[in-house]
This record gives C-alpha cells, sequence and structure tokens, in this order.
C-alpha cells in the first residue's frame, strides 16, 4: 500500500468525525430524555391511548385539520368523559396547558421544529395579549 | 464539457466577479426578504404582483424567443442559423431559471413550493405555467447538452434528439400562451382580460429574445472571436422588426378598444400608463416617462433597422444599438408597464401606485446577474466547442 | 455487459420516474369533491327557473348573506361595530399601513363598493354613508379557480369559500382572481399587530392569504357570524341557506330589491344588499 502513514491516519480522522454525532452524545450528558408530566388540571385520559399519541400525535392533528377545514367535519372528540372540538387550541391545550412542557420538551429533545405556533396560540400566549388591553 | 468554462481570460473572470457581486447582493437581500417578511417590497394589498411577477412575465418570453432561431434552422432548414440555434437554446435554459428564481422570490411561502406538486390542480393557470416552464427548461436542457455534445465529436445528433427538437417547438409557444392565461382570464381586471394578450406576449417576445441573441452575437464577436455571420444577423433583424412592429400594432388595437368603446375600465390602465390617470384630483402618472421612452425606443430602434435595410448597409455598432432600443423598449412595456399598469386601479375603484423598494430591487438585480451568469457559462462552452471544432477541421 | 448495464439504468431510471409522478397522477384522477360536484350543479341546468344568465339549480347548502343597509345609514358607530368585533372574533391584526393593512369586513364608500352602479345623481343617502363589504362567497369563486394549491376552495357543505392556511404558499393569484379586493396577504408576521387574542381561534402566519370564513367555526357551535350577532338589535345583516326557499333570508330575497356587487362578472355572489 502506498502512502500507509497518510491514509491510514487520514481514514481513522474521517470515520471519528464521521461518527462525531454517536459518541458525543454518548458521552455528553447535556441532554437527558424528557420527563413526562401529566396535565396540571388532573384529568388522566387522552383521546387516544398515549402510547398511540406519544408515537402519532401529528397524524391526528392533520386528520384533524383537514376535517375541520377541508371536510366540514367538526363533530366533537371525546376524552374522559368530557367533549372537546378538534384542534390544537380547543382540544389538546384546553388540558396540556403549557405548551413549553407539553410540546417543546420533546420537540427539542428530538430536534423537530413543527411550524403549529407560528399561527396557533397557547394559552399563555393568549392571556397575555388579554392583560396588556 | 463544462470544463470549457473554467478557462479564460482576465476579463472573462473579471466579468463573472462583477456578476457575482451582484448576486451576493441579492442574496443578502433576498435572506432579509425571506427572515423579515415580504413587507420588505413595495407591493401591498391592492398591489400585490410588482417586480418580481412582472420580470418572471418578461422572461418567460426571452425564452421563448429561441422559438424564432430554432424554428427556421430545423423545419426550413434555414443553414445560416447553424451556428447561432445553440444560443437560443441556451439562452432559454437561463432565462427559465430566472423565471423559476423570480417565482420563488415572490411567494410568502417558499418552503411550501411543492404543494404546487403534491396538491395538484388541474383548473389553476399557475399549475399549468409550471408544467410548462419545467418542461421547456428540461427539452432545452436536452437538445442543447446533446447536440452541442454531437457537435464536439463531429458526428451527427442521434435521431432520438430530433423528437424533443420538435417538441420544444410547441412548448415555446405554450410557456408565453400559458404566461398570458395568468392574466387573460381574471374577471374585474380590465387591462390583463383581453383575448390579445397572448398573441401581444408572443409577438414582443419574438422580438426580445432574437434582440438579446443579436446583441451577445455581437458582443462575442469582438471579445471571443465567434463569428455569427452577416447574413444571420440580417434575418434576425428581419425577425425582430416584423415581431415589435406586430407588438405594437397589438397596443394600438387596445387604444382603440378602450377609447371607441369608450368603457372607463378598458381606459384607465392606458390612461396611467401613458398619459396620467386623474382620480379624485390627483393625477397618478409616475409610469408615464418609462412609456414614451418605451414608445420611442420601439420607434427608433425600427427606423434604425429599416434605413439599414432599404440603404443596404450593415454596421455591427449600429445593429447593436437598435437592437438595445428595441430589447429595453419591450422590457419596459412588459416587464414594467403591463403588470403595474393592470393593477393600478384596484377592485374598488381605488388608484394605489407602486415603487418598488431598494431591497427588492437588489433581489431583482441579483436574479437578473444570475441569468446573465448562467448564459455566459453556457455560451463559453458553446463557443469553445465551435472553435476546438474549427481547429481539428 | 456494457449494454446490460445500459438497460439497467434504461428500467430503473423509467421506475424512478414513474414512482416520482404516481402521486400526481393518483391526485388528477381523483377529483377534488369541491370542483366534482359543482361540475354537477351546471349539468343539472334543465330545470326550467334556471333561465339564461341565471344560476344553476339549488343543492345542497349555499350560505348567504342579506346586509340591509337601510338599517345602518346614519348610524356609522353599527359599522366599526361589525368591524371591531370580527376583528377580535378571528385575531385580525391592526396594521395602521394602507399597504400591509388586513380586513376581512369593512366599510367604504357606495362608489367603491359598487363600482358598476351610477354615481351620477346618487342619492345623499348613497353619498353620505359607508358600506360594509367583504368575501362575497361567490358560487363561481375566480380565486378558488386560479389557486395552484386548493388552499382556498368551496366547502361543498355550506358552499364557504375557506381558506386552509396550512397550504396555501402565498402566490397571491387569488387576489389578483378576486374582483371585490375581498383578500389581504400577510406581508409580516401579524401576531404584534393583534390587540386582543381569541384563545379558541388561531392566528395566521406571515406570507399566507386570508379573507372572511363566514365564521365557520361559529357555525359549528350552532352560532350565527360574529357581524351579524353585533348588529342584531336592528337586524341589519340576515344570514342563511340561499338554496332552501323556507330559509329567513330567501324570503326577505322574495321581497325586498336587492343588489349585488359587481355581478355581471359571473361570480354569482352570496352576499345581498339592500340600498
Amino acid at each position: 500500500m502506498y502512502n500507509k502513514g497518510t491514509i491510514i491516519p487520514g481514514l481513522i480522522i474521517f470515520v471519528l468525525l464521521i461518527t462525531f454525532p454517536l459518541w458525543f452524545n454518548a458521552f455528553s450528558t447535556a441532554s437527558t430524555v424528557p420527563k413526562v408530566e401529566l396535565p396540571p388540571g388532573g384529568q388522566k385520559e387522552c383521546v387516544k391511548p398515549a402510547a398511540e399519541m406519544r408515537a402519532n400525535h401529528m397524524v391526528l392533528l392533520n386528520e384533524w385539520r383537514d376535517d375541520v377545514l377541508r371536510n366540514g367535519n367538526r363533530a366533537t372528540v371525546t376524552a374522559g368523559g368530557k367533549e372537546y372540538r378538534k384542534g390544537l387550541q380547543t382540544a389538546c391545550m384546553a388540558c396540556h396547558t403549557n405548551k413549553e412542557k407539553f410540546c417543546d420538551s420533546c420537540h427539542v429533545y428530538t430536534s423537530v421544529t413543527p411550524f403549529c405556533w407560528d399561527c396557533h396560540l397557547t394559552p399563555s400566549v393568549a392571556a397575555a395579549k388579554k392583560e396588556t388591553n | 464539457m463544462i470544463e470549457k468554462a473554467l478557462k479564460g481570460n482576465s476579463n472573462y473572470w473579471m466579468w463573472l466577479a462583477f456578476l457575482s457581486a451582484f448576486i451576493a447582493v441579492g442574496g443578502i437581500c433576498y435572506l432579509r426578504q425571506f427572515l423579515y417578511g415580504m413587507h420588505l417590497t413595495g407591493m401591498g394589498r391592492d398591489l400585490s404582483w410588482g417586480l418580481y411577477i412582472s420580470q418572471f412575465t418578461f422572461l418567460v418570453g426571452v425564452a421563448a424567443g429561441g422559438l424564432m432561431l430554432v424554428l427556421p434552422y430545423y423545419i426550413h432548414n434555414y443553414k445560416a442559423f447553424g451556428r447561432i440555434t445553440i444560443l437560443g437554446e441556451f439562452l432559454a435554459i437561463a432565462s427559465i431559471v430566472m423565471c423559476l428564481m423570480f417565482i420563488m422570490a415572490d411567494i410568502g411561502q417558499p418552503l411550501r413550493g411543492l404543494n404546487m406538486i403534491l396538491h395538484p390542480t388541474p383548473n389553476s393557470m399557475l399549475f399549468w405555467d409550471m408544467v410548462v416552464l419545467l418542461g421547456y427548461l428540461g427539452l432545452n436542457i436536452i437538445c442543447g447538452w446533446v447536440i452541442l455534445t454531437a457537435e464536439r465529436k463531429q458526428v451527427k445528433p442521434p435521431k432520438w434528439v430530433y423528437f424533443f427538437v420538435y417538441l420544444s417547438l410547441p412548448f415555446a409557444v405554450s410557456i408565453h400562451t400559458v404566461t398570458a392565461m395568468l392574466y387573460c382570464g381574471l374577471p374585474g381586471r380590465h387591462f390583463w382580460l383581453s383575448a390579445i394578450t397572448a398573441p401581444r406576449f408572443l409577438a414582443s417576445a419574438f422580438a426580445a429574445g432574437p434582440a438579446l441573441i443579436v446583441i451577445a452575437c455581437l458582443v462575442m464577436k469582438r471579445i471571443a472571436n465567434f463569428d455569427a455571420g452577416t447574413e444571420a444577423i440580417k434575418k434576425l433583424t428581419t425577425i425582430i422588426m416584423y415581431a415589435a412592429i406586430i407588438n405594437a400594432f397589438f397596443v394600438g388595437l387596445e387604444f382603440f378598444v378602450g377609447w371607441y368603446s369608450n368603457i372607463p375600465g378598458h381606459k384607465h390602465s392606458l390612461e396611467y400608463l401613458f398619459f396620467g390617470l386623474e382620480h379624485h384630483g390627483h393625477v397618478y402618472n409616475n409610469l408615464v416617462p418609462f412609456m414614451w421612452t418605451s414608445v420611442f425606443l420601439c420607434f427608433g430602434g425600427l427606423a434604425l433597422f429599416g434605413y439599414m435595410k432599404i440603404k443596404d448597409v450593415f454596421n455591427d455598432v449600429w445593429v447593436g444599438v437598435g437592437c438595445l432600443m428595441i430589447f429595453f423598449a419591450l422590457w419596459l412595456d412588459k416587464g414594467l408597464g403591463f403588470v403595474m399598469g393592470g393593477l393600478v386601479v384596484n377592485p374598488l375603484n381605488e388608484v394605489v401606485e407602486y415603487y418598488p423598494t431598494a431591497n427588492e430591487i437588489g433581489i431583482t438585480l441579483g436574479i437578473w446577474a444570475t441569468g446573465f451568469l448562467i448564459v455566459t457559462i453556457l455560451y463559453k462552452i458553446a463557443v469553445k466547442v465551435e472553435h476546438e471544432v474549427e481547429g481539428h477541421q | 455487459m456494457d449494454k446490460q448495464r445500459r438497460k439497467f439504468l434504461k428500467i430503473a431510471g423509467v421506475t424512478v420516474l414513474a414512482g416520482m409522478s404516481a402521486p400526481v397522477v393518483v391526485n388528477l384522477t381523483a377529483a377534488p369533491p369541491a370542483l366534482a360536484s359543482a361540475g354537477k350543479g351546471q349539468a343539472t341546468t334543465s330545470v326550467p327557473a334556471a333561465a339564461h344568465g341565471g344560476e344553476a339549480a339549488p343543492k345542497g347548502v349555499r350560505l348567504g348573506m342579506l346586509i340591509d343597509m337601510r338599517k345602518l345609514y346614519g348610524r356609522p358607530e353599527l359599522l366599526e361595530k361589525v368591524m371591531a368585533v370580527c376583528n377580535k372574533v378571528h385575531n385580525i391584526p391592526k396594521i395602521d399601513n394602507k399597504k400591509s393593512e388586513i380586513k376581512w369586513i369593512w366599510k367604504t364608500p357606495y362608489a367603491n363598493a359598487f363600482i358598476d352602479q351610477s354615481t351620477n345623481h346618487s342619492s345623499k343617502i348613497a353619498r353620505e354613508n359607508d358600506f360594509l363589504v367583504l368575501c362575497n362567497h361567490c358560487n363561481q369563486p375566480p380565486c378558488v379557480r386560479v389557486c395552484p394549491t386548493k388552499a382556498t376552495f368551496v366547502d361543498t357543505k355550506t358552499g364557504i369559500v375557506a381558506m386552509d392556511y396550512h397550504r396555501c404558499i402565498g402566490c397571491r393569484f387569488c387576489m389578483m382572481g378576486c374582483p371585490y379586493g375581498a383578500r389581504s396577504f400577510n406581508w409580516m408576521d401579524p401576531q404584534p399587530f393583534i390587540k386582543e387574542l381569541n384563545p379558541n381561534f388561531p392566528a395566521r402566519m406571515r406570507g399566507v392569504v386570508e379573507k372572511c370564513n363566514f365564521c365557520g367555526e361559529r357555525l359549528a357551535l350552532g352560532k350565527e357570524p360574529a357581524c351579524v350577532e353585533a348588529v342584531k338589535e336592528v337586524g341589519a345583516i340576515v344570514f342563511g341557506d340561499l338554496n332552501d326557499p323556507q330559509s329567513e333570508i330567501c324570503r326577505i330575497l322574495d321581497k325586498e330589491h336587492t343588489i349585488q356587487r359587481s355581478a355581471a362578472l359571473g361570480t354569482q355572489p352570496s352576499v345581498f344588499y339592500i340600498v
């Protein structure tokens, strides 16, 4: 093999670099798996089982969006014996009032940035605008 | 073949650096618009289309103008255009890239652009415009590249490519027809609601596109030792003359319809563009100087060409001047007046004038510079291949 | 060897192309429900009631609005109230800049609201009063015709011309198509300009077009549109199904002479005026 002296160290550096995220995460303590909390209002039941919501809430939100906006299907959903209007603000945030804990903690951890909050309002944002006026 | 664009003299690199400076400024301006919002443009609730869309409209025409070289050569076997048809195809590529950039600069949610394909909507003319523009871009890349490669290898182009060459002819017409249909099918926009819009677009395209190619040929004759041939240039100026005259005729027809019918909606835009529109005691006329410049440049260019034809003189400089005049005249007519004129009276009969902002102009110049950069590189490749072939013979 | 490779590349290329274009083909062949039913509506114009230049035979619900301006003349405070209520309910920003402003329902002089009506010798009332204008929720909406993504569409269950802000790409073609100037584009982030937030309705983001939605969200709760409710005391705005002859709006339309904005354009507006 020619240029053994440069190729092998080069390869090692290359492999280290591309695996950087893996071993950085392995040794870093900066990120810990977010701890899940039940909503402050004490509700125990969601519109679907927690595991399913955790995995597929974005799919459900898209379905609701299309139902409400496009298909004219505004039938309510039931959770814990209570009826809710389909929607992020009208259903989800009714119980999970704290966006930072309920949405952001996991979204930051998994590094996803959904654009829900460009338009939709959290209870705290809506309340803030009420007080100033 | 791309490697041919990587060798050039200092002028070549200076020119590319000059264009890159504009592109960099345009890029920064676009970043500002992307991050802060489109209120950085001069567009507003009433004039919700502006410089971007009007440049797009004009450049679709420049792209379609390549037809005036491709059609005589491939259909009528007009050999004098043999050396320059490739220039028409390459100009079309650059123009369409500019068009697509202008569209992306214009839409409020560029990251959702793919919604056009994810939710295809055949009743929208914008959907069809996307289809024909992407199709025409693809056809020109295929035809231009394959034919140039064949020329370089000094073999005949493969037979299959002619299918795409012939297909590109109706596509050239379709891109500008569909672009006209964006405008001419809207109820309540009287200036645009005219069946002559599409023919008028085509006529001005068949003058503006070839005019730009003639200018490029004359420049390359001086600096790149590329001679398109006097016969080809003469024929092109004839085509430009007829197309520009037909365009002027169509504009005249619009005037007739407006003034003879005396329907206010048909007159407002033309009044605003050429004479100033009086509304509640205020005269709105910010485009009047531009439109009359357009008129004088158009007829000046035509007179110059006419003189040269009658006296049978041919002079590179004067041909260049004439082409510049006509190109600029048509740019003012379509790249400025058509969109702004059509929008000046809003659906509630209020008059709103449009002034582009510096940021908007920065983006516009940046996109134009990108187009010129692409044209320069593609023409460099084309000319180098021709030189290489001539060197072999 | 070389030939086989070529063949493989060809097949692979064609397969990739087919795969990429499949969703387009599937979507194209599945006609959107709104358009499909509109087409059917057209096909049944043989009903004698639909005279030449008239509208297609009624089918399903078509919500409409009747604005009785007689009850609003000389009462500009009521117009202000209507606008304020709509702004509040729908989180509409207040931008003090004509270029960038956002309007769902607003007031304008007679000459601007009814551009095809003569203002020569117009009555004192028409000269001195402002008129309410809003999206006409047309039966043949040009905005829906031109939208390249179906972000704006006709809700088949109500006839409302609706907006899907999640899908709008902000090309503003609908604003070109609308002959009523009823659409507004968010030139900047609207949230800092919203005075008071309604927690039960979203705001919008920058880069999308918005307009009146006939209070679809309130109708779902069995409420009337906010503007109707705002002037309930004088009963100036009547809302209901234009396809139901028994509805209040149809009974009034039967009795009174009404006009529409730019009806000659064939958009078949669903907003009627008594002036």
